[in-house]
Order: structure tokens, then C-alpha cells, then sequence
């Protein structure tokens, strides 16, 4: 994972069917008020696609859309092919990883129980269980001899973050959903784990959906951007192409970064956009 | 008597007691605990039942607990042991607290948890028992916690029908004006809370999920939830097993019941030792039962086997008849009425008959010359008047009364408790009561019982009743009780109850000396 090592990402459509797929979504809440309209977007296997947009702009409510922790009111969702109302809700979520902003670790569990509630749900025999919460720890930058029985509580921010994607990681999920995955963070703290989530992600090749509002984010991240507002997909750019758009939406967010470039420095240089300090040592490993 | 002493001597009946409350405790938790969380994750689940199902359980709450014990006195299977009504009330009381804690913790538990429990793809039984139930466990337990100390304090009033437990020393102590038998029930249910309060408190820290780093063990919760309950029922059941190894099996066991006065415990009592004496039958006495009323349930659903009853008492309070003065006209009435609509046998008087007296003060009787209640009726509109709460509902008391004679007070009657018009009327806070012509103070004090001039009482005979059952099965119970018939004189009487109201002498003691002293027991 070194800048002059570029990962040959952004143009992975295999040819074969998209990994995920919206078809006309639309999600409408009880008093009638549209999140999701006309929604169609194609995600492709291996991929990752940043969802971005301003609060309330329904990036939320697709990602869950997916998972079936929200059911769509019209259109359909396809993953791997096939509808998601087609798939049992549970398989279906046993099948995809789930990050959220605030972790939603289990205060109650040590890190080695959080890591291995998936595989334990799917009853691996419990040496296997130990064996992956280790490996996990390790791929997240933890020391599994000094974190595996820690609680929740006794862990920093960045800490947390890296063992919920560590749970979310645990029974080998072909698809990663993250909502805001690192937006409780401070920025350095930030900066660090976006990093290593993808150099993570170089290896790992799963397929991303990413939720931030965050443009910097969205472009070091992502092998492709959506762009949504008022619940209406505006476009899908290649990161790359994101920064040079004309859009101008695009252009005011990335108008955006610039202005806050000095503040916030969390973007890796490309081939362009404004140069930015690496990233210090890592911290807590 | 000091305290001390009480306990020295009644320690193994009142250790029987306190395993009794243990077990009527246990019991309640269990179903309360059984019943309640389940209800709780419903209210956190189904928002939209909250409100039937809190509100009930409020509703519950807040009707006075020997109101509820007296509502569930007439059912079937439930009225048919004092315990059974007192667990089933108990566990009303129980249930708001766990209800309400359960759905707190619930509904406590951060969303975010929720949501990547979901997301992970657990199903709900799984987040509720993995993760829910988990974290709320502490506060569920809080719950349990107070639900406990509450039973524990309520149960003592489950003694007045005939539960036993604690109370039975509290109500027997309040009959008999006695510090010490009160404090023989009130202790020892005052620490049995204290202890559950404190082994529950720890027990609710130990499983506080933040505290749980203490122990770098995982903590299984349905483990320690387990071993609470498991706890608690090896409680109930040890106390259990202590009060039934105690006890005769329930076939040759005959209970006998008594209203909550000392005269009527003596009367048990002497019911009782008679019946020891004469059959092999074990005697098991549930005195102090909260008045009329509930004995005749429990006569009726067969709880007791026998107390003794006034045949005045028994034509209008329970017959709803109207007032008769002939003595054995009304008994011949009761009798005929008790066999036929209850299947109950009234058996021959004991002798004496314990009618309400109009009492003054001796002084004031001198004064006036007053010797009957119609020569009072000129002076009673400056005097003030002190009955007991029965007396002023009775269709054979105060407005009857009032009317006969045409009495009219200085002002609205004192209502008294039974054991305080005495004391009223002696402090002058009062000038005229209505108490009970045996009553021991009446030998014992410059006092007046004023005649009944124009018969306005009925006839108060104390009857033993039985029910037939019990004796078609243990026919030597009438003879042992006949054997009682006409022994026991008004004098007798008053002079026995101011042994232990005055003298604070122990009932079973004077019950054996009178049993003695007429060639019985």
C-alpha cells in the first residue's frame, strides 16, 4: 500500500452480473413523506461505491434497503442476483458485513466475543472462533493478546471502529456495507483508519458500499462515487473523475474540500487534487 | 414478658413463621418473576400495549391489600387456602415493578446495539436473549429487587387470611395491646428484607455490565439468572420442607380458625387443646383471621374446620336475617339455616353469651343513677360516643340503637379501634362505648355496662361450627367439642380474657388452667 502502488480498482465490472443492483427503488415512510425515489444504481463485484450526499439525503436508508433492515415500497434490490425479498432476511444479512458509525458494539461482550458473534451465530466450532478473532484483530492493527478480552468500554474511538469492522469482517462476508464507519472520529484518528480500511480493502477485494458525507473521504475511498440528494441518485463518477467534474454539485463539493484542505488533510494523493501530509504512526497498535 | 424473653421461649414458632413468610416470598417472586418479565419485553416490543398492560398493572396497585385479599377470598380453587389467596395477591402487588424495570432495560438498550445486532443478522429471539436481556438484566433485577422487599412487608398482612407468616404475630399482638408479639412478627420480617435487599443489591452490581471487567470472565446471563432462580425456589422449597416436616399430614390435621380478638383466640385455643386431648388428631390453629366475614369463607371453602361464632352474629351478619330475641329461638334459626344452606353443624352454646355493652364510667353511673340505657337517653346529647368501626356498619348496631332509644351524641361518634375504647373512655376523650360484655377490663375497672332495658340486642351465644365434612370423617371432633357445651360462664370469661389483655398471659396457659380446672383437656 504504498502511493506508487496504485490499486487497479476502478474499472472492475467483470462482465458478469452486478453484485448489488437497484431497480427503481422508491422508499416512502408511513406519513408519506418520499426518502428514495426512482433510485438505480449498479454495484459492481469488488467494488467500492461511496454513497454521498448531505444528511437526509437517503444514502442511510439505501444502505439498509440492502441488508432488509428497511424493505423497499417500490422497485427491488438485487444481491448476487437475486431480489432481496427473494432472500431469507437473516441469510441475507449473515451474507454482508454491517458497519455503523457508532460501532454498536456489545458492552456486555469482551472484544473476542463482539469480533465472533457472526461466526458463532453460524456455529463454528469455538477454536475456529478464536483462531479468526485473532487473525481479525491482527488485520485491523490490534494485538489480539492485548485486546482479545477487553471490553468495549476500555477502548479508544479508533479502537472501537477497528473491532466493529473486525465483527463486520468476521465470517468472511463477500459484501461490506458501512454507514459513516468513521465519522465518530477525531480527524487524525480518522485519517489513520480510513487508511489502513484501505490498504484493507486493496487485499481483501470485497464488495463496498460506503455512506459519508465527507467528499474526502468519499474520493480516497472509493473506486466510484453516487452522488445523492433529496433522495434522487444526481450521478456516478469514477473518483477520479469526481474532482474534475462539472457538475455543480460535484464542483461545490469539491469546492468543498479545498476550502477545508488545511483543516482537514485526509486525502491521499492521486494523480491530482491538493497535496496532503501523510498519515503519522499509527496509534494503539 | 420482655422481649427477649418471648423470643426465647416461642423461637421455634416463630422461626416455623418466618419460613412460612420465606415460602409465601419465594413463591410470589417466582410467579411474579415468571409472569412479569415476559409482560415487560411485550410493553418494550408492542409500545401500543404499554398502557393496558402498565395500567392494570397499576390499577393492581393500588387497591388496598386486604381489600384484594378479601376480593379473592370467594373463588374456587384459589380461596380454598390462605396461602394460595396470598401468593395470588402477592404476585398482583410484584408485578409493576418487574414489569416496568424490564421494559426499561429493554427499551434502554442503545439503538445502535440493536441495529448491529440486526444487521448482523440475529434473529429477534436471538437479540433478545444475547444482547437485550444481557444489558438489561441489572435493571430487571433492580426490579425484582423492590418487587421483593415489598412481598416481604405486604405478606405480613396475608395472616389475616389465615396465610400465616410473620403476620400472624403482628395482628395477634395488635389484638392483644401487646408491644412484644408485635415486635416478634415486625422484627424478623424487618430483617429477612434487609437481607434480601442486600443479597439481591449485590447481586444486581455483579451483573452490571459495566462492572463486568472485574471479572475477565464471561458472564452467561441466563447462567446467573438461572442460579438466582434457582436460588430462590431451593429457598422456598428448604422452607417448605422445614414447615411440612413440622406437620401432620393433611388427613388427620384439623384446623381450627379464630377472628382477630383475644377472646375468640382463647376460645380456639380451648377448641383446640379439647380436641388434642380427646382425638389423635393434630391440631393446626389459624387465629387471628381478619373478622367475620373471612372466617365464614374460610369455614366455607374448608381452610379451617371450626371456630366459634355468636349466634347473634351469625343471624344477621352472615344470615342477613332480621334481629330476634328470643336465645333459643335465634340459635334453633341458625342451627336450621347453617345445615341447610351451608352444610355447616352449629353445636350446643359454650355457656356464655358475649352481647355489645353500653359501657360508662362507673363514676358517671353513680352520679346519675343511670342503670339502663333509656335512663342514659336524657344525658347522652352532652356526651360523646366511641365505637368500634364494626359496630357503626352492623345491622345490630349504632343505627338500631340510636333508634331504639332515641339516642342523640354531642357530636358524631369516635370510631375506635376495638382495642382503644377502654382507654377512651377511661381518659374521658369519651363518655359512652359500645364494647362486649365479656370483655376482661369490664371485672377489672370502676366501669357500668347500662342494661338493655328494651332488648335491643340480640342474643350473642358463642357457638362452636363445624363443617359436616369434617366431622363425617373424624366423628370423635363433636364429642370432643360437645364436651365444652355450657362450661364456660360469662364471669369465666370476662375474667379469662383480662388474664391476657390485662396480664398479658400467655392464651395457651389460661386455655390449660380452665380446661384443668373443670376436669377437661
Amino acid at each position: 500500500m504504498t502511493p506508487s502502488d496504485p490499486p487497479p480498482r476502478a474499472s472492475v465490472a467483470t462482465g458478469s452480473q452486478p453484485a448489488i443492483e437497484f431497480r427503481d427503488v422508491q422508499y416512502r415512510v408511513a406519513n408519506g413523506n418520499v426518502i428514495l425515489k426512482n433510485f438505480a444504481l449498479s454495484i459492481e463485484t469488488g467494488e467500492t461505491m461511496v454513497l454521498l450526499g448531505r444528511s437526509g439525503a437517503g444514502k442511510t436508508t439505501a444502505l439498509k434497503l440492502i441488508n432488509r433492515l428497511l424493505e423497499p415500497s417500490a422497485g427491488e434490490i438485487r444481491v448476487e442476483g437475486r431480489a432481496t425479498s427473494a432472500w431469507d432476511a437473516i441469510a441475507l444479512r449473515r451474507h454482508i458485513g454491517y458497519v455503523i458509525q457508532e460501532t454498536g458494539l456489545f458492552p456486555h461482550y469482551t472484544v473476542e466475543q463482539n469480533v465472533g458473534v457472526t461466526p458463532r451465530l453460524e456455529a463454528w466450532p469455538p477454536a475456529r472462533i478464536h483462531q479468526r478473532a485473532k487473525e481479525l484483530l491482527a488485520l485491523v492493527g490490534l494485538d489480539p493478546k492485548s485486546f482479545l478480552r477487553r471490553y468495549p468500554h476500555e477502548l479508544s474511538g479508533g479502537q472501537r471502529q477497528r473491532v466493529g469492522l473486525a465483527r463486520a469482517l468476521a465470517a468472511d462476508p463477500p459484501i461490506l456495507l458501512m454507514d459513516e464507519p468513521f465519522g465518530a472520529l477525531d480527524p487524525l484518528t480518522r485519517m489513520e483508519v480510513r487508511e489502513e480500511f484501505r490498504g484493507l480493502q486493496e487485499r481483501l477485494r470485497k464488495t463496498v458500499v460506503i455512506v459519508t458525507h465527507d467528499v474526502a473521504e468519499a474520493v480516497e475511498l472509493g473506486s466510484r462515487i453516487a452522488l445523492l440528494e433529496a433522495g434522487e441518485l444526481r450521478s456516478v463518477h469514477a473518483a477520479r473523475e469526481f474532482l474534475r467534474s462539472d457538475e455543480p454539485i460535484a464542483v461545490a463539493y469539491v469546492e468543498q474540500i479545498r476550502a477545508l484542505a488545511p483543516e482537514a488533510p485526509g486525502r491521499r494523493q492521486r494523480s491530482e487534487g491538493p497535496e496532503t501530509p501523510r498519515t503519522p504512526e499509527r496509534r494503539n497498535a | 414478658m420482655s422481649l427477649a424473653g418471648y423470643f426465647a421461649r416461642h423461637g421455634f414458632e416463630i422461626w416455623q413463621a418466618t419460613l412460612q413468610h420465606i415460602w409465601l416470598t419465594g413463591i410470589t417472586m417466582l410467579l411474579a418473576v415468571a409472569i412479569g418479565v415476559p409482560l415487560g419485553i411485550l410493553v418494550a416490543r408492542r409500545p401500543w400495549l404499554s398502557k393496558p398492560i402498565l395500567g392494570s398493572a397499576n390499577v393492581a396497585e393500588t387497591i388496598p391489600s386486604l381489600a384484594l385479599f378479601g376480593f379473592l377470598l370467594p373463588l374456587p380453587w384459589l380461596g380454598a387456602r390462605g396461602d394460595r389467596i396470598a401468593i395470588a395477591a402477592l404476585t398482583l402487588y410484584a408485578l409493576l415493578p418487574i414489569i416496568r424495570n424490564t421494559a426499561a432495560g429493554i427499551e434502554s438498550v442503545d439503538p445502535a446495539v440493536r441495529e448491529a445486532a440486526r444487521g448482523m443478522g440475529m434473529t429477534e429471539s436471538q437479540i433478545l436473549r444475547r444482547v437485550e436481556m444481557p444489558l438489561a438484566f441489572s435493571t430487571i433485577l433492580a426490579g425484582i429487587r423492590v418487587a421483593t422487599i415489598w412481598t416481604i412487608g405486604i405478606a405480613t398482612i396475608a395472616a389475616a387470611v389465615g396465610a400465616g407468616g410473620l403476620g400472624e404475630y403482628i395482628f395477634r399482638g395488635l389484638a392483644m395491646v401487646n408491644n412484644d408479639v408485635i415486635l416478634a412478627g415486625a422484627i424478623p420480617a424487618a430483617l429477612l428484607a434487609l437481607l434480601a435487599d442486600i443479597l439481591l443489591g449485590l447481586l444486581e452490581r455483579r451483573m452490571r455490565p459495566g462492572r463486568r471487567k472485574a471479572r475477565r470472565e464471561s458472564t452467561h446471563w441466563p447462567g446467573a439468572a438461572a442460579g438466582a432462580s434457582a436460588g430462590i425456589v431451593l429457598l422456598a422449597l428448604l422452607a417448605g420442607i422445614g414447615l411440612s416436616g413440622c406437620g401432620g399430614s393433611r388427613a388427620d390435621t384439623i384446623v381450627v380458625g379464630s377472628k382477630n380478638f383475644p377472646e375468640q383466640a382463647l376460645l380456639g385455643e380451648i377448641l383446640s387443646q379439647e380436641i388434642e386431648a380427646r382425638t389423635h388428631l393434630h391440631v393446626e390453629r389459624k387465629f387471628y383471621l381478619a373478622g367475620t366475614f373471612i372466617c365464614q369463607q374460610a369455614l366455607l371453602s374448608g381452610r379451617i374446620d371450626t371456630y366459634v361464632e355468636y349466634t347473634g352474629t351469625a343471624l344477621t351478619a352472615i344470615l342477613k336475617d332480621p334481629i330476634e330475641q328470643n336465645p333459643q329461638a335465634v340459635f334453633e334459626t341458625v342451627k336450621r339455616q347453617y345445615q341447610q344452606r351451608f352444610k355447616l353443624a352449629v353445636l350446643p352454646s359454650l355457656g356464655f353469651n358475649n352481647t355489645f355493652a353500653i359501657v360508662i364510667r362507673g363514676a358517671d353511673a353513680r352520679r346519675l343513677h343511670l342503670q339502663t340505657i333509656s335512663q342514659a337517653a336524657k344525658y347522652t346529647p352532652k356526651w360523646i360516643a366511641g365505637f368500634g368501626y364494626e359496630f357503626m356498619g352492623r345491622p345490630d348496631g349504632y343505627a338500631g340503637l340510636v333508634r331504639t332509644y332515641g339516642l342523640k351524641f354531642a357530636g358524631p361518634p369516635k370510631i375506635l379501634d376495638l382495642g382503644l375504647l377502654y382507654r377512651a373512655l377511661l381518659s374521658n376523650e369519651v363518655d359512652l362505648i359500645a364494647a362486649n360484655s365479656t370483655d376482661g377490663q369490664l371485672s377489672a375497672r370502676d366501669l357500668t355496662v347500662l342494661q338493655d332495658d328494651k332488648h335491643y340486642f340480640p342474643p350473642y351465644q358463642a357457638v362452636p361450627v363445624v363443617r359436616d365434612r369434617t366431622l363425617a370423617r373424624h366423628p370423635e371432633v363433636r364429642a370432643a367439642i360437645e364436651a365444652l357445651a355450657g362450661k364456660i360462664s360469662e364471669a369465666q370469661m370476662q375474667k379469662m380474657n383480662y388474664e391476657v389483655v390485662g396480664e398479658h398471659r400467655d392464651i395457651s396457659q389460661v386455655a390449660r388452667e380452665f380446661l384443668r380446672s373443670h376436669g377437661l383437656g
